[in-house]
């Protein structure tokens, strides 16, 4: 792998750098070349998975999405549209045609429908696979593009190099993962290039474009409200600080219009594009922009002394109409009960809304608040360059600068709100950070250039090099457009400038510094290098051991060298598939229902996607209820098998008693009978001899530590690190019928009902009861 | 699955002999033989005999009739002896039907003490072998011997044609009962110097069911005593040179496999996912590929024939219906396989890389396949090397239009402004 990365930063950032002369003649074709091996490096480096485990599907949700490609492939867009999946969600059902965001399965299916269209016979499975890391090559293009609208194209080879090899975007688009986010960083980044095109050309081509290219985003991924709410941020920004102009309305209104009218097409969006608040903020900023439209058209045409009565007037009238209006849209938003936001959104908005009023939202790990060191962990050094890009996007303020400094802003609350939604900073981190070394790069090296003929002349301002290269690049960005622009009479002026500089107070001279002595220059090209190095070393570590594992297989080293495979999860499924009746329901918590279906082919009671929160409910009730209950809700919901992941054994951590909890406090906000303090002794989760009576009782203990002790004689939980609680027990409405190799999955079926002798079940079981009470009085009866 | 052999010698007089074997039998029959013995003991040669199906006009229930044709026609008084070997599959029907998973494994098996014939005969013993000493019960048509694993049913002497005496033996039989359901193999020719093979393979136990509970801790702590007739893994012996093995199912790679090479053979020891009980079910595709100079030849009238293996390379498992597709190259002509025993054919049509045309592709398909159907068959066909260039030129030449395409489109002005 090294190789090709060194190959292809190494051209990148001298590219930025390279002669006038050269960039003239072979500047395109470079760049071009460039371009190609970035994208080869950007699928490239998501190939680790495939080399390291074998090209299968990772994970949970793209389980989902593979099914559904291969409904597609097999059944057409049509029977897709009116999908009605009654596999999941049993007694429910699914409509997923309606419910899913449709842009990944459709472009997988339209990649697989042309490849064998050609006769090259790939499977579905391939393509899923393989889309990830292909459409991760086009975002790192999209990314040359916003990024050469913004600053030119040396920052935009940049940004897309650290694009192609950032490891928060290679942890979702790694070969396998097949997720919306895979497309839908990419759409992302070009609906945003498309939208500074328009707004730096004014052409309506583009701006069509532009609408084409968010309705794709729409398609592909929730996410979607972050353009519709950026764009008119941004928007509100030009007109706030005056730059209004007939480019900003060209790139916003059709964009409202057209976008909206295609969102409204996506059947998961539907009415909601008008609807819901989160599109609130585009049709308030559209009212905004054509008020503000009208009134430059009205100053065009009117004599100021006219404008300023107009204005008056038009101010007086206006602003009531605007109360009222603003009024009424107050009360109708208020009126519903989540003020018109969805649930995600509002968890956004406030961070703590989540773990307030939905567990289900904040029981996913990925939507907890990142750490410091994930920064650290998924954009790196980036991190670093950012501030230093958001200065040199200050100088000098342009309409697209200005995009990116709101996009890198917003971004970054949000990844702070959400460990996921760092995703949508790489693409901005990145493009700063590309913004901010492609300028150093162009000074350094530019004052490398200059200073060689003379290297003896100027020790005198070695004094103030030692800042850093981060500092320094903002300081000489004047100097860059001014050598820029007289390059004729440069020598010259660097002569006089220098005299200039020597002469003045040290502040001054600061400020005025054009040209950086060539040691420090030097110096500094060789750190940021290093700097770079840096980056690609961790970057390509990052792809190869953090973010590469499947998550349905998982290996471990053992002490001499070898690899140990624990691949319980397919064995479980496969088992299940080959096993059972074809229409059996299988209940287990809803982490495992995506890959039940689309693996085993059963039906499962609950999925990832929790859109009934009280189903998940039962289930959750079922799994913390002591056996009899619970293979009765079980046994209501014609639930054949259950299936619990239990890593005592082997020591797997994310294992459903770990998860317990979580189900606990779901069930109990459904049904409050559960109650969450009955499975905690003084607070603490404990599973040992010190646990409640309720959770030793519960039928998740029960399933996942039955017979356990038979392994080690003690009954020892490598997870816990402590040995079970209760370690003998008997289950007498349910059975086991499979573990497998590990103990990772344990599958149990539930006990046929009790043949019923006609009249003599309630007999005996009256007379038991009436016998136990008996026995409770007998003990008060004085006769005994 | 383990087959009951039954030898038989009998002795006749006529050109052909007739077989005969009721209709349950003639169902899962896999495979007749017969040879003629010449010869004193010892000294005994063998000369092999033609056999084919007929029908027999006046067998009763019908029982279905095979005709052993003889080298040297029997004149009337003359004797000679007759050894004839067939294989049966399923011949044996676990009971109880439903075992746990510490119970061992007790089999049904069912024959006639006579042999079925449509002629007279003058004496005849069957012997039948259990594998092992645990016989349950056996069916007594005296005279009737037990010793050890060998049952022995005679002498009987004169019995008339097509007597029947049905006789039962119940007895333990851990083997393994792998049967593969269907098994699908495609071996695909290309002659850029490869022979791929990939073969899908539907497995299931055909023995006692398993009843209720599968328990991990038996199965691992005391694996002599719990599933004993379940089998966990298998061994598949593939021919040698063979690279670019891979085993695994719908949902991914199967991490349990080794492969074994040495200069005469390979062999590729699998595991399915989970071990297989009585009843249970796994399907899993194994795939290679070989050097194709090892298979492909060239005839002396100028035709290309495939020398390949027939049959399944699982040892020890019987395959109820097997479909062999050999995949020709693209523009090869006139497909004609060699087979010494009686399979189905038909063609079909495949559209592999980058195909116009599609490859024919000669289907093979027969039902109850044994290991002893395991020997070389031929294909031939005739393949004008030229064919070999298509899909290369055509990637060349697609490459080209687009370079033409793009300099075309950057130097023609397609403006309707002029001027």
């Amino acid at each position: 792998m090294a190789s090709p990365e060194s190959a292809v930063n190494g051209p990148t950032m001298t590219a930025g750098a390279a002669s006038k002369s050269l960039r003239n003649a072979f500047g395109g074709v470079i760049a071009f070349i460039i371009l190609v091996l970035i994208g080869v490096l950007a699928f490239s480096i998501r190939l680790f998975s495939v080399i390291k485990y074998e090209s299968v599907i990772h994970e949970f949700d793209p389980y989902f999405n593979y099914r559904v490609t291969q409904f597609l492939s097999k059944n057409g867009i049509y029977d897709f549209w009116n999908w009605f999946d009654d596999r999941t969600w049993y007694p429910l059902g699914r409509v997923i045609g309606g419910t899913v965001y449709p842009g990944l399965t459709l472009t997988a299916g339209t990649i697989w429908k042309v490849v064998n269209s050609l006769n090259i016979p790939l499977s579905v499975e391939t393509v899923c696979v393989f889309t990830a890391p292909i459409f991760s090559a086009f975002a790192s293009w999209a990314a040359y593009l916003l990024t050469k609208e913004v600053k030119g194209p040396g920052a935009g080879l940049t940004a897309a190099a650290l694009l192609a090899m950032v490891p928060s975007y290679i942890s979702r688009s790694v070969a396998g993962s097949y997720d919306n986010e895979a497309v839908a960083i990419f759409a992302l980044v070009f609906t945003f290039y498309l939208y500074i095109k328009t707004l730096n050309t004014g052409s309506l081509f583009y701006a069509t474009l532009n609408a084409l290219a968010y309705f794709y985003m729409v398609c592909s991924w929730g996410g979607y409200t972050f353009i519709i709410n950026l764009i008119p941020m941004h928007v509100l920004l030009c007109i706030v600080t005056g730059r209004y102009s007939s480019r900003l309305y060209i790139a916003y209104a059709p964009l409202v219009v057209l976008g909206t009218l295609l969102a409204s097409l996506v059947p998961v969006v539907g009415f909601n594009a008008v609807l819901t608040s989160e599109h609130f903020a585009s049709f308030l900023v559209f009212i905004i922009i054509h008020v503000v439209a009208l009134a430059y058209y009205i100053k065009g045409i009117l004599s100021p002394k006219m404008f300023k009565v107009a204005v008056t007037l038009v101010v007086s009238a206006g602003l009531a109409v605007c109360c009222a209006v603003i009024a009424i849209l107050i009360a109708v938003v208020a009126s519903s009960p989540t003020k018109g936001w969805s649930g995600r959104s509002l968890t956004l908005l406030d961070p703590t809304y989540a773990s307030k009023y939905i567990p289900i939202i904040a029981s996913v790990s990925e939507h907890q608040p990142p750490t410091w060191p994930s920064y650290f962990m998924d954009i790196n050094v980036l991190a670093f360059l950012v501030p230093a890009g958001i200065i040199a996007c200050f100088m000098p303020l342009t309409d697209s600068s200005s995009f990116v400094i709101l996009y890198i802003v917003t971004s970054v609350y949000f990844s702070g709100v959400m460990v996921r939604l760092m995703l949508v900073l790489a693409p901005a981190a990145c493009i700063l950070s590309g913004i901010a070394l492609s300028e150093a790069f162009n000074v350094l090296t530019r004052s490398i250039k200059f200073q060689l003929p003379g290297i003896a002349g100027n020790p005198s301002i070695a004094s103030e090099e030692n800042g850093s290269s981060t500092v320094v690049a903002p300081n000489d960005i004047p100097k860059t457009e001014e050598a820029a622009k007289e390059k004729p009479a440069k020598k010259n002026r660097k002569k006089e400038k220098e005299n200039v500089e020597k002469k003045p107070t040290p502040s001054k001279t600061e400020k005025r510094l054009l040209v950086l002595p060539l040691e420090a220059s030097v110096i500094a090209v060789l750190l940021l290098v290093l700097l770079g190095a840096f980056y690609v070393v961790h970057c390509v570590w990052a792809a190869a051991e953090a973010y590469s594992a499947p998550s349905i297989v998982l290996t471990s080293h053992s002490n001499d060298g070898g690899l140990h495979v624990f691949d319980d999860f397919r064995e479980a499924y496969s088992w299940l598939s080959h096993n059972t009746d074809v229409d059996d329901k299988v209940a287990s918590w809803w982490d495992y229902g995506y890959q039940t279906t689309a693996m085993a082919n059963r039906t499962v009671l609950v999925d990832n996607n929790t859109w009934n929160n009280t189903h998940i409910a039962t289930v959750g009730t079922a799994m913390s209820s002591p056996e009899k209950q619970a293979w009765e809700i079980f046994h209501s919901l014609d639930v054949k098998y259950v299936l619990v992941v239990f890593g005592g054994v082997v020591g797997y951590p994310s294992d459903d008693i770990n998860k317990f909890l979580w189900m606990v406090r779901i069930g109990g906000g459904v049904f409050p009978h559960i109650k969450e303090p009955d499975y905690l002794r003084d607070g603490q989760y404990r599973i040992d001899a010190q646990a409640t009576p309720t959770m030793l009782n519960c039928l998740m203990y029960k399933l996942s530590y039955f017979r356990f002790v038979e392994t080690d004689g003690k009954g020892f939980d490598r997870v816990r690190r402590t040995e079970i609680g209760k370690k003998h027990f008997k289950l007498t409405h349910f059975e086991e019928v499979f573990t497998t190799h590990h103990w990772m999955v344990r599958i149990y079926k539930l006990k046929p009902q009790r043949n019923r002798i006609r009249g003599k079940t309630k007999k005996s079981k009256s007379s038991r009861s009436v016998s136990s009470k008996r026995d409770v009085r007998g003990k008060r009866n004085p006769w005994h | 699955l383990s087959l009951s052999q039954v030898e038989n010698t009998g002795k006749a007089a006529a050109s052909d002999v007739l077989l005969a074997f009721p209709p349950t039998e003639a169902e899962h029959l896999a495979e007749v033989k017969a040879q003629a013995a010449s010869g004193k003991k010892r000294k005994k040669t063998y000369a092999h005999l033609i056999v084919e199906p007929t029908d027999v006009p006046d067998a009763p229930n019908g029982a279905k009739g095979f005709r052993l044709a003889l080298h040297n026609p029997l004149s009337p008084g003359e004797t000679t002896t007759i050894e004839v070997l067939y294989m049966l599959t399923h011949s044996m029907e676990p009971f109880p039907a439903e075992i746990s998973q510490s119970d061992p494994q007790l089999v049904y098996y069912r024959d006639s003490a006579y042999i079925l014939s449509p002629y007279r005969i003058k004496q005849q013993t069957t012997f039948i072998k259990t594998p092992s000493t645990n016989v349950q019960s056996f069916s007594r048509v005296e005279p009737t011997n037990r010793a050890g694993m060998e049952l022995k049913y005679g002498p009987y002497e004169d019995l008339p044609a097509y007597s029947y005496s049905p006789v039962l033996v119940h007895f333990e039989n851990n083997n393994p009962f792998a049967v593969v359901e269907e098994l699908v193999r495609e071996v695909e020719i290309s002659h850029w110097g490869n022979l791929q093979i990939t073969e899908h393979y539907t497995l299931a136990h055909g023995g006692a069911k398993l009843k209720g509970v599968f328990s991990r801790v038996d199965y691992q702590s005391r694996p002599s005593a719990s599933g004993v007739s379940s089998f966990k893994n298998l061994l598949a012996r593939l021919p040698p040179r063979v690279h670019s093995v891979y085993y695994r199912d719908e949902i991914g790679n199967i991490s349990s496999s080794r492969l074994r090479t040495d200069s005469r053979k390979s062999e590729l020891e699998i595991e399915p996912r989970y071990p297989l009980f009585g009843g249970w079910k796994s399907t899993f595709i194994i795939g290679y590929g070989l050097p194709l100079e090892d298979f492909l030849f060239e005839s002396t009238d100028g035709k290309r024939y495939l020398n390949f293996t027939f049959g399944c390379p699982l040892s020890g498992t019987v395959v109820d219906k097997l479909t062999l597709k050999v995949v020709l190259p693209e523009g090869s002509k006139d497909p004609s396989a060699v087979i010494p025993f009686p399979v189905e054919e038909h063609m079909e049509t495949k559209y592999s890389y980058l195909d116009v045309v599609g490859r024919p592709v000669l289907v093979l398909e027969k039902k109850n396949v044994v290991p002893e159907h395991n020997i070389p068959f031929q294909v031939y066909y005739t393949f004008n090397p030229i064919f070999m260039l298509a899909e290369p030129l055509m990637l060349v030449s697609t490459v080209f239009f687009l370079f033409a395409s793009c300099v075309a489109y950057l130097h023609i002005d397609i403006s309707i402004r002029k001027g």
